[in-house]
């Protein structure tokens, strides 16, 4: 049996009963460390709280090297997550090779970022769009560096039928944790650059996101999570502390939106007016 | 030195005036005399002592020089002759003739406008005078020929006066048919050389004089009175009636072109950027108040004063404290110190303008080939083209531990001084490899390391380079992500001859503009739609992205080329550098999200398709052979002839020269390590041999196994060969 633990989202505390009830019963218990982290706590804690040891997996072996999952042949195998259990695009492909194995399988959720933000921010979850990623830019052995504008594309098609669009930011081993100003600061670039190509379209790119009401969260599920909007053009404002951070670009707000966003994130009043 | 600050005077003085200056360079086969020649024209010139010249060596100023009688990097000097009652400035340039050293030859060719070819009279022209000449033309320098030794062929091999007329005209007849095969258009357009109107010069470097038809007309020394001196031994004479130095310098100034007739029509061949913009118009009339672009054709370590960068002015005015930008970098830089080189030393001076050679320090990351300009993003010059590719290496290694850190910085020194030098850290064994270009070669640059840097160092026996190579098409190969979420579906195929040698030339680059790059290529016969394809070339391997209308490649295919150029750096056969290889990328399945295509799920998907496609493609090996020319005595033939064909060489031609039998051979590098000792003893000590790069050729099929699991082996590979399966399983 593999059995897949959503663990929350901040520290080992987070995780629901029915999920400590199953890692308490588990033969092996592995840890996906890449995807997501619980910035609350670390591996000793959770240890002494789940009572079980715990085996990190790294990209390689959740992705390549599998070879672990024939230990849930004949044992009870658990394989926990921060978030919720399939959050991730990556985790129903292990599904389906365990199931490809003829290994049952199993989830069991816990809190996700998802419907976090939906509290944290105020903003109503039948109004948001596709999603998007941002990953850190890239430089090429030929000195090109690249900055993706897939979720910037992604924002403008949301925006063209009012809806807002969640933006999960980069977590590289070597890289660190993006931050929210680091992925507005990225989206202002491909925006600059875009209109600077289509000049004599003039307005097609024109301050579309730079003028939209972004959120930045920060550390949610702890005591004190950071809940920030403003226009994305003031990015330098985004000073939202240490990890894990997310970042929403609104679409048009309903005016209850608008007031919880002036409310609980500081948001400017002119809001209100629109 | 009275004698020598007047002359620093005069050469400060005019090199503001670009159509009294000429920067030539000589070349030659190695032992034609061509640092001899050199020395002369400088104690023409009054640099240095008349009696010393021939022997002194001025230019040669490494000890190591010295010592092996031979010129191992190429050194510069300034100065003045008068032709006609005006004063010209001569920047000469002397260059290595060993072919070990071909790298700084064709560094030599980018910053002059003309060449000296000298050639010896006995020998005449050598495969190495063919390779110099051909790199000379091809960066658009205009030859001119001194005929060398002159008295040998009438004391030694005691032709008499109409068959040394003879034997001259040939000689001649042959260069200007190696001029019109290398460049036709130059040819026709009045490069032909021609005795009659002095573009040929004959004489004697080692004695001192020379003639040409003009000088024949001024003095009234006939070919006959040459005839008579050198017969009755009285060069001396002749030497003061016909002095080297006036008729190679007269030479020079008739009929090489000055800096701005040569800008004209060479900065289009070595510059791709816009001709209508304002750098690109003040290089072509080499405008001294324009922008500066200035193109580093060398690398030394002054203990004073640090890196000592030397180059083309092409534009502009050098002056100290300028700001300038340097291609490849973003920092800004400030040139401390700008000078001319007398041989050996250095001089200071306040400014050098468009047009001249200069010497510069205070360049942040300034490497061989770069652009210096007050321009930012000035588009680069092309990349100075190397004949030659490296084809041995060793692995150096401290002797003393505590040195290493300092070995780092000093290999990093060499090799930006000498960029056919390549450094390279193997990261499994932590050796520092260095490959180069022969044998000896490396040699020097171990000594340079020991003596000139103070790092004694371990090196271990030098080991060839291979190349990887596919023979045959292999199609719809698979690579998929670890991920699985994005594939990329390729063929492998070897790349089509003509089109290595578009690349090999130079003739095609990634920076060259799409459409000149095109019509290229699709005259050297590619599809139309192939030619309008590609993505990346690195090396002599291409890669095509052959899909349509597929959305998010574009911004992926930085990563597909990270991973196509990671495969070319160390194939998957050994792990050595690829050649030959067209990739076609002929679909894509991509992840709509940005980070599940980032570059740990790209790079690997497209290194493994490429990988398991080239194992299916019969991935084999190439090695490197070397042309040997040996010059041994007819009696000692047998056992030269041996000596080849005993390291699976084959002999190519063999001439008879006299009582001395010329013999031209190719072998393999890998048979070729101890050829010195073997060679001297089984000719007594009497043959005279030289070696030139020779090409690649597939490794023999009976051969193929051992070599492949010696280099896995070494490497610390897993011993048994790969197959597609290794990565394609994922």
């Amino acid at each position: 049996m593999l059995i897949f633990v959503g663990l929350g989202l901040f520290d080992e505390k987070d995780v629901t009963l029915k999920g400590l009830e199953a890692i308490k019963n588990a033969d092996i218990v592995y840890l996906e460390a890449y995807t997501s982290r619980l910035t609350g706590t670390d591996i000793k804690v959770m240890e002494k709280l789940y009572e079980r040891k715990i085996n990190v997996l790294f990209r390689e072996d959740v992705e390549i090297n599998t070879d672990w999952l024939s230990d849930a042949l004949d044992k009870n195998v658990v394989f926990m997550t921060g978030g919720d259990t399939m959050t991730s695009t990556t985790h129903i492909d292990l599904r389906l090779r365990a199931a490809e194995m003829g290994i049952e399988t199993k989830l069991i959720h816990g809190p996700s970022i998802i419907s976090a933000v939906y509290g944290l921010s105020g903003l109503q979850n039948y109004k948001f769009g596709k999603s998007a990623s941002i990953p850190f830019p890239y430089t090429s052995s030929r000195g090109v560096r690249v900055v993706t504008e897939t979720p910037y594309d992604t924002i403008l098609l949301n925006k063209k039928s009012g809806l807002h669009t969640l933006v999960f930011l980069d977590i590289d081993p070597e890289k660190g944790y993006m931050t929210a100003k680091d992925g507005l600061k990225l989206l202002m670039e491909v925006e600059n650059k875009k209109s600077a190509e289509n000049a004599e379209d003039a307005g097609t790119f024109e301050n579309i996101v730079g003028n939209s009401i972004a959120i930045g969260i920060a550390r949610a599920g702890s005591e004190k999570p950071c809940v920030y909007a403003d226009f994305a053009r003031n990015f330098e404002n985004f000073e939202l502390g240490g990890p894990l951070q997310i970042l929403v670009i609104a679409g048009e707000l309903h005016l209850e939106e608008a007031k919880a966003l002036v409310t609980f994130a500081n948001a400017p009043v002119e809001i209100l007016d629109e | 030195m009275g004698k020598r600050k007047q002359m620093v005077e005069r050469v400060t003085e005019l090199m503001k005036t670009p159509d009294m200056i000429r920067n030539i360079g000589i070349v030659a086969h190695i032992d034609h005399g061509k640092t001899t020649l050199s020395d002369n024209l400088l104690a023409g010139a009054g640099m240095i002592s008349a009696e010393l010249a021939g022997e002194q060596r001025f230019m040669d100023s490494d000890e190591q020089e010295q010592a092996r009688g031979i010129t191992i990097d190429a050194s510069n000097v300034s100065m003045v002759h008068t032709f006609e009652g005006e004063e010209y400035l001569i920047n000469l340039i002397d260059t290595p003739g060993h072919v070990d050293f071909g790298g700084d030859v064709t560094r030599a060719m980018r910053a002059v406008d003309g060449a000296v070819v000298v050639v010896d009279a006995v020998e005449g022209t050598m495969p190495q005078t063919e390779t110099v000449l051909r790199q000379a033309l091809r960066e658009q320098v205009h030859p001119v020929l001194f005929i060398n030794k002159v008295d040998r062929l009438i004391n030694e091999l005691q032709v008499d006066e109409k068959e040394m007329q003879i034997r001259l005209g040939k000689l001649i007849d042959h260069v200007n048919k190696l001029i019109r095969n290398m460049n036709p258009e130059r040819y026709k357009g009045g490069w032909k050389i021609d005795a009659a109107d002095g573009s040929v010069s004959f004489g004697s470097a080692k004695y001192n004089w020379a003639i040409s038809v003009p000088m024949m007309k001024k003095t009234g020394v006939s070919f006959k009175d040459v005839y008579e001196y050198c017969t009755n031994d009285d060069m001396k004479t002749l030497a003061k009636k016909c002095p080297l130095h006036e008729v190679l310098n007269d030479m020079i100034i008739k009929h090489l072109p000055n800096p701005i007739t040569a800008q004209e029509t060479r900065v289009k061949t070595i510059w791709h950027g816009d001709k209508e913009s304002v750098v690109g118009k003040s290089m072509n009339k080499a405008d001294p108040k324009g922008p500066l672009a200035f193109m580093v054709t060398g690398i030394s370590t002054d203990p004073h004063a640090g890196e000592v960068a030397t180059g083309r002015l092409f534009s502009g005015t050098l002056l100290r404290g300028m700001e300038v930008y340097t291609s490849g970098s973003v920092k800004k830089s400030r040139i401390q110190q700008v000078g001319i080189f007398m041989g050996p030393e250095r001089l200071d001076v306040d400014g050098i303008p468009a047009g001249n050679i200069a010497a510069v320090t205070g360049l942040r990351d300034a490497i061989v080939g770069s652009t210096i300009s007050t321009v930012e993003n000035m588009v680069p010059f092309e990349s100075i083209r190397h004949v030659s590719e490296p084809v041995i290496t060793v692995s150096v290694e401290a002797k003393h531990t505590k040195d290493l850190p300092k070995l780092v910085e000093v290999l990093r020194k060499v090799a930006k001084e000498d960029p056919t030098l390549q450094i390279t850290l193997d990261e499994e064994t932590g050796e520092h490899l260095m490959a180069g270009m022969g044998e000896l070669h490396l040699e020097v640059i171990a000594h340079r390391i020991e003596k000139d840097k103070g790092v004694e160092i371990i090196t271990n026996p030098p080991i060839v380079v291979y190349r990887e190579t596919i023979k045959r098409l292999v199609q719809n190969v698979e690579g998929k992500s670890p991920n699985r979420h994005n594939r990329f579906y390729i063929d492998v195929m070897p790349l089509e001859p003509e089109v290595v040698n578009l690349i090999k030339e130079g003739e095609i680059s990634m920076r060259m503009e799409e459409l000149e790059r095109r019509q290229k290529l699709i005259d050297a016969g590619m599809d139309k739609e192939e030619a309008r394809s590609i993505a990346g070339i690195y090396g002599t391997n291409m890669y095509l992205d052959m899909t349509k209308g597929i959305q998010y490649l574009n911004e992926t295919m930085e990563l597909v080329l990270d991973g196509f150029e990671e495969v070319m750096k160390a194939g998957p056969l050994a792990r050595e550098p690829v050649s030959n290889v067209k990739v076609i990328l002929r679909d894509a399945k991509l992840h709509e999200d940005a980070i599940h295509r980032g570059p740990a799920q790209i790079i690997p998907a497209s290194r493994q398709a490429i990988q398991a496609a080239m194992l299916m493609a019969e991935d084999t090996l190439l090695e490197p052979y070397q042309k040997v020319f040996i010059q041994v005595p007819q009696n000692l033939m047998g056992g030269a002839t041996k000596e080849i064909q005993g390291r699976r060489g084959i002999v190519l031609d063999m001439k008879t020269e006299g009582d001395l039998s010329i013999i031209e051979s190719r072998a393999p590098v890998s048979e070729l390590f101890g050829f010195a000792g073997d060679i001297r003893s089984a000719t007594e000590g009497r043959a005279m041999w030289s070696t030139e790069f020779g090409g690649f050729e597939f490794v023999p099929a009976s051969l193929l196994g051992d070599v492949v699991a010696g280099i896995r082996e070494r490497k610390g590979l897993k011993k048994e060969l790969p197959k597609a399966s290794d990565f394609l399983d994922m």
